[in-house]
């Protein structure tokens, strides 16, 4: 694992897309790398050869005929967007 | 009578709406009435809307007037967590950022809830996103536990717990993705049960971590739990992991099941560092109780059971790292005001700044972190492989026993903010119920006694898909007691 359990802590706010303040990525750093501290001790285990559990019970491809039958109308799944117009919701201009 | 109407069992009031004793509305008056009462103090609500359940209530009651009753919670209050879907009412995860978030369909559970008839009462407090042990990570207030107003009434689940113990419902909804059923359920003296992984549809209830999350009853009885988990349990075609099976019939079969000489394991690495806690005296007086019985009482091994906290904790946020994306500032969400426009993915960067809590950001960081590139192997994966070995260690166990009992948390309720500053001892009181989200496996808490004048928590841990089994186990000992029929003073 890591050599000291210390997060790259701007890296990861922007993976994450979080804007941390200065304040939060200090608290962070610090109580994350208690946390990773902790959970090293999963270093100690031996999983050689163990499959890994993805899912508590054993998942297989579940199929259903192809059928349509949303019954969301559009004002529906329009009306928590936090701006909207003409049935779109409206986002900040990204492109000149 | 009617000032007690709100602490009756949900069994003993649906006999008497069927007797015609009491109608559907003077019940839901009643639980409006204690709601009011009581709230200020114990904040169970994020909000309610009392013309909505009354409304509910009055058709329950024209059903009953034609002869078309739908089932035994007809006309039943039941509160609902706010992390489940329920058309037109607010769903706000007690987050920022779905602060004016309106559901424009239900979660499955909650249609199966309409079909029987129940009276869809409030949205109850939470810890953001279901992120935490306490109740204290809510955006909206913390939760008081209706026994000591000064302490947590644990959490996730705490608003559900809280408002069963108040009388503020009848039975609530809660979810449960490390014990956010149980760990409540404990600290506020009442029933609370986390199905198997697989039993109730996750449909409609808002994702922490996939893999983990189970919608599950909380009641003062475990026969009000049964009904509640009776009606919600079964198949989903909307939930892929949903159990393809036939649902027994709960009640029935736990009725059934009375009597029987359990094999009941002790599980070792639970016992060993929990002796000098205080929580222990009433876990191990119910044990005892069952060994009277004539249960067989046999020592297991869980081997894993150290490694759980750190595999769930890596597991969980990464799972909800991944989840939490959706909540971007773009289609459903808080958006922010002030962000950098030459910056596509700043808009992003602040709505998710301003919308999430501290607790969230936290567990999102650590999930990215555990998720990202040159980690994924030594911590996720090495997660998922760990989580086998605890699997396999329940597999082990139930060869040899029926069901595990335990303590549900290491103690009773802390007091408020005694833990906020330092999320590794918060994570900790977690101990001894995430296994069985890891696991898959269902569990319940259920009141065995008090420890300094606060509820303790017995905990039952059942095989998969046999919750009658748990239930019923659990039922002995509620007869032998009158856990069930003691209230906080409010």
């Amino acid at each position: 694992m890591s050599e000291t359990g210390k997060i790259d802590i701007d890296y990861v706010a922007k993976l994450a897309r979080i804007a941390l303040s200065e304040e939060e990525k200090a608290k962070f750093s610090d109580q994350l790398g208690s946390i990773l501290g902790y959970v090293e001790k999963l270093e100690e285990l031996d999983t050689e050869g163990v499959e890994a559990t993805a899912h508590p019970y054993p998942m297989e491809n579940v199929w259903q005929e192809d059928v349509v039958s949303s019954e969301l109308p559009v004002e529906g799944a329009l009306r928590n967007a936090p701006k909207q117009r003409q049935n779109m919701i409206v986002v900040p201009k990204v492109v000149e | 009578m009617s000032e007690e109407l709100y602490y009756k069992s949900a069994r003993e009031l649906s006999g008497l709406l069927k007797a015609g004793e009491v109608s559907a509305v003077e019940l839901t008056q009643s639980i409006i009435g204690r709601t009011k009462a009581v709230e200020e103090r114990v904040g169970a609500f994020n909000s309610y809307d009392e013309g909505d359940a009354v409304s509910q209530a009055e058709a329950s009651d024209q059903r009953r007037a034609a002869g078309e009753t739908v089932g035994a919670l007809d006309g039943i209050p039941v509160g609902i967590k706010d992390v489940l879907a329920v058309k037109d009412q607010p769903l706000t995860c007690s987050s920022k950022m779905l602060e004016n978030f309106i559901s424009p369909y239900d979660a499955t559970c909650i249609q199966k809830l309409k079909q029987s008839g129940a009276v869809l009462w409030g949205r109850l407090n939470m810890d953001e996103f279901a992120m935490g042990s306490s109740t204290e990570n809510s955006a909206t207030h913390p939760t008081s536990n209706p026994w000591n107003l000064n302490c947590v009434p644990g959490g996730s689940s705490g608003g559900s717990a809280a408002a069963v113990a108040a009388g503020e419902a009848v039975l609530t909804l809660g979810s449960d993705t490390g014990g956010s059923i149980r760990q409540p359920a404990s600290y506020c003296g009442v029933v609370g049960l986390k199905p198997t992984y697989g039993r109730v549809s996750r449909f409609g209830l808002a994702a922490f971590a996939s893999s983990l999350d189970q919608v599950g009853p909380m009641a003062r009885s475990v026969e009000d739990a049964a009904l509640l988990l009776q009606a919600i349990s079964g198949h989903d075609l909307r939930d892929s992991t949903s159990f393809r099976a036939e649902v027994p019939d709960f009640s029935k079969s736990f009725e059934s099941l009375k009597g029987k000489k359990w094999k009941l394991g002790l599980p070792k690495e639970y016992f060993e560092k929990a002796l000098d806690s205080a929580a222990m005296e009433p876990v191990q007086q119910a044990i005892d109780f069952y060994r009277e019985l004539g249960c067989e009482i046999k020592e297991v091994s869980l081997p894993h059971t150290e490694y759980a906290v750190a595999v769930y904790y890596i597991i969980a946020t990464a799972e909800a790292s991944s989840n939490l994306a959706r909540y971007d500032g773009i289609r459903y969400t808080h958006r922010a005001e002030n962000f950098d426009p030459k910056d596509s993915v700043d808009v992003y960067n602040q709505s998710r700044a301003e919308g999430f809590g501290e607790e969230v950001k936290r567990r999102i960081i650590l999930g990215t972190y555990a998720l990202s590139s040159g980690y994924y192997d030594a911590y996720f994966l090495k997660a998922q492989k760990a989580r086998t070995l605890i699997r396999q260690d329940f597999e082990k166990a139930y060869e040899e026993v029926d069901a595990l009992l335990t303590p549900t948390s290491p103690s009773p309720a802390f007091e408020k903010g005694a833990k906020m500053e330092d999320p590794l001892s918060m994570y900790l009181s977690d101990i001894y119920t995430i296994s069985a989200n890891l696991a898959g496996i269902p569990g319940m808490s259920l009141p065995c006694g008090y420890s300094d004048g606060m509820p303790v928590g017995l905990q039952i841990l059942g095989k998969p898909f046999r919750e009658e089994e748990m239930l019923a186990i659990g039922q002995v000992f509620e007869d032998a007691h009158d856990f069930k029929n003691q209230h906080p003073e409010l």
